[in-house]
């Protein structure tokens, strides 16, 4: 009987999987058509690990597993009600501190954030509004930059300072106070250095950062989650990520 | 005449009447009544108590936004504010003119949303009271009623609404608040199976929408009351095209007075506010417009279908103008001023957005898929429509940022304000006046409102079982009788 020690994997969920030296639990996990709900992370970028939405637990121990090395033999727990729980309980928080108004939002149908409380299967939020007073930033030819529905993942901020190498995007303040700022000297992204080609404008999970003049333009129902559930999505490109780059 | 008793001399000393809210039409209001101890009627008015506050808070967003934010005012008639907004935005991105595929997709979605909105109000909202009587008993007169004892005709409307709601499905993707207008024109081309399951329908939706016509003329040829409930002159206003023929989607404004004389015509919808104003009064939140050189006293006026076929040369199709004419012989080919004759006029529009839906589904161009065009940016947009409802008004201005600084709406309702203030008071002085009120006397003054399709917000279908509760106060505020019908009953 060959070990799984020697196979290099771990268990997750009860299921045997496999991973490369070096590789998180989260991207093995996926690699191997497991679907961990997540924000803040991108594969494709350096992981941040400050939703929490993908925890897991390893060997009795939280831990985000987008940051968490792959062990041989480690026994991890993705699936379970309690951390489930946890998922939907964050992600209402962060509906409730925004001012998130899918029925109009032009992400909409394209958004992670609501794509993942549909796939937790959130149906109300059991906190109140905030309704916090945001600015929305129009000032930018190409670009809005719409605070409302910023849920501080911080991707922009990363893609601008570690890819761009502009460092446009800084988080201020504390706590539930924190807020996205602009480096310029007004503070607006017009007298900022971020372009249309940016990477940074790219990626926002949410309808935070947004190209003006491409909104609406894919109708209903072939929008990204509305082709195949989030679950399925993430997992797919993943795979097809891992694909091309591993083979 | 009966403007007269908008407000009584000294309503002190009268007791008050509230049918509050008023069922069977979408939203929230009420009618209230001062009598005196004789019951003579010396005060009768409509109040609107909903505050929607759209125009003040999509201030401060981007204009992209607007189409779909405004839709969400209403959950019968998205569609009418999607594309008056549609068109106010083109205007913000230079665009007076669509390419022919999306202007066709613009006509088809709002036909369906036409046909949806009449089938809705005719079948299941008006009809038991033009089946069963005014005052004939509360628990048959609904839609659960006409179902029992007109099983066909029933079924007819909820299929009509259905079609009309795959039509808007088919253009928008969903059937209640989807996203079509963009600016500059359409995101989504029709596909030749969409077309041809819409087509294989249409033959049946013009039939039952020409029965549709037939009874709703026969019952009101039929009634009692046809020939004097609610019947007084007033102006109308509606988009007509160049030619004079009616338009639903686009066109220049014409106003006639009670005579059919031309008031204005041929309007250019942006400037709308050099026609038309706006005056407040304290007791409702909805405005009161009217034409400004009439003034507020003589210039309020009537829109949505009444004021459309009064106003108009002619139909574009056969059947619909076939019935038009027989609509307007009716009245010895003056205009029509009697409040019961929206519902004729409202089947034949929907027998006219039928007949419209087959003709777009055999144009080759709403198959294209050249869908937007582009302009020179301005920053100020006018998007005037014919809702189902009337004439509807969507007027923004942005910054050089694109958000939006200023928005007006004149939604079709309100215009019909004034109108619906003068039919409660002329029924309430008709039928009420001197009688022992009755749930079936009451009911006359909802017929009146009914009759007009106010969409008074955007959320509520009672279809005849909200709670209504009417008190009888006398002068010292003491309560001598009180009827309550319970949402549950």
């Amino acid at each position: 009987m060959i070990s799984s020690e020697t196979k290099k994997t771990f268990r997750l969920d009860g299921k045997e999987i496999p991973f490369r030296e070096g590789q998180t639990v989260f991207d093995a996990a996926m690699a191997a058509g497991v679907y961990i709900p997540h924000l803040c992370h991108n594969p494709d970028f350096e992981p941040h690990s400050s939703c929490r939405l993908c925890t897991v637990i390893v060997n009795g121990r939280p831990f985000a597993s987008c940051t968490q090395p792959a062990v041989a033999g480690q026994d991890v727990k993705s699936d379970t009600p309690e951390l489930n729980e946890m998922r939907r309980t964050l992600t209402e928080m962060l509906f409730a501190e925004g001012n998130h108004y899918c029925p109009a939002c032009e992400k909409s149908g394209n958004c992670r954030l609501q794509a993942t409380a549909y796939a937790l299967g959130l149906q109300d939020n059991q906190f109140p509004q905030f309704f916090p007073r945001r600015e929305v930033d129009s000032s930018h030819p190409d670009i809005i930059f719409d605070r409302d529905r910023c849920i501080l993942c911080g991707l922009c901020l990363r893609i601008s300072r570690d890819v761009d190498k502009k460092s446009v995007f800084a988080m201020t303040d504390r706590g539930i106070g924190t807020t996205i700022v602009v480096d310029s000297p007004s503070g607006l992204l017009a007298d900022s250095k971020v372009a249309r080609t940016d990477e940074a404008v790219q990626h926002c999970p949410v309808g935070a950062l947004m190209m003006k003049g491409e909104a609406y333009m894919v109708p209903i129902g072939r929008r990204r989650y509305d082709l195949r559930p989030i679950n399925e999505d993430s997992v797919a490109e993943f795979q097809a990520r891992e694909e091309a780059l591993h083979g | 005449m009966t403007r007269l008793l908008e407000t009584a001399a000294h309503p002190r000393s009268l007791r008050r009447v509230a049918i509050e809210p008023i069922t069977r039409v979408e939203g929230h209001g009420k009618v209230t009544l001062l009598l005196d101890e004789q019951n003579r009627v010396h005060q009768a008015r409509l109040h609107i108590v909903e505050f929607r506050g759209f125009e003040k808070f999509i201030q401060g967003r981007p204009y992209w936004e607007v189409p779909v934010l405004v839709q969400r005012l209403c959950g019968i008639c998205p569609v009418s504010h999607h594309l008056a907004a549609g068109k106010a935005v083109d205007m913000l991105v230079g665009v007076r003119q669509l390419t022919p595929t999306a202007e066709k997709l613009r006509r088809l979605l709002h036909k369906g949303q036409m046909l949806q909105s009449h089938a809705l109000h005719f079948f299941h909202l008006a009809s038991p009271d033009l089946l069963f009587g005014f005052d004939s008993e509360v628990e048959r007169r609904n839609i659960i009623g006409v179902i029992g004892e007109h099983t066909d005709l029933a079924v007819h409307g909820v299929m009509l609404r259905k079609f009309g709601q795959q039509v808007i499905k088919a253009v928008a993707g969903k059937r209640i608040h989807g996203t079509a207008c963009i600016p500059g024109g359409m995101n989504k081309a029709l596909t030749v199976e969409e077309r041809d399951t819409l087509r294989r329908e249409t033959t049946q939706m013009i039939r039952w929408s020409q029965e549709a016509v037939r009874l709703c003329r026969d019952v009101l040829e039929k009634s009692e009351h046809a020939p004097i409930f609610g019947v007084f002159p007033s102006n109308f206003l509606s988009l007509v095209r160049a030619n004079g023929m009616l338009d639903f989607y686009d066109g220049g404004l014409r106003a006639r007075d009670a005579q059919g004389a031309t008031i204005f015509d041929h309007v250019d919808c942006t400037r709308y506010n050099r026609y038309i104003h706006e005056e407040v009064k304290s007791w409702s939140y909805m405005k009161f417009p009217f034409i400004i050189n009439l003034g507020d006293e003589e210039g309020w006026y009537r829109v949505g279908p009444l004021a459309r076929l009064n106003n108009c040369d002619g139909l574009d199709t056969v059947f619909a103008e076939h019935e038009r004419q027989v609509f307007r012989e009716a009245a010895g080919g003056g205009m029509q001023h009697a409040t019961l004759a929206y519902h004729w006029a409202r089947m034949i529009e929907m027998l006219h957005a039928a007949e419209g839906i087959e003709r777009l589904l055999d144009d080759p161009d709403i198959l294209g898929t050249d869908l937007v065009t582009r302009g020179e940016p301005a920053l100020e947009g006018v998007g005037v429509i014919e809702a189902p409802r009337g004439t509807l008004f969507h007027h923004y201005k942005v910054d050089e940022n694109d958000m939006i600084v200023r928005a007006n709406l004149i939604v079709s309702t309100t215009n019909n304000n004034q109108a619906m203030n003068e039919a409660v008071r002329n029924v309430a002085a008709t039928y009420l006046d001197g009688n022992k009120l009755t749930e079936g006397l009451l009911n006359h003054i909802e017929v009146a409102v009914r009759a007009y399709d106010p969409c008074l917000s955007c959320a509520t279908h009672a279809l005849g079982k909200m709670p209504l509760v009417v008190e009888l106060v006398d002068a010292e505020g003491t309560v001598v009788d009180k009827m309550v019908k319970d949402a549950r009953d």
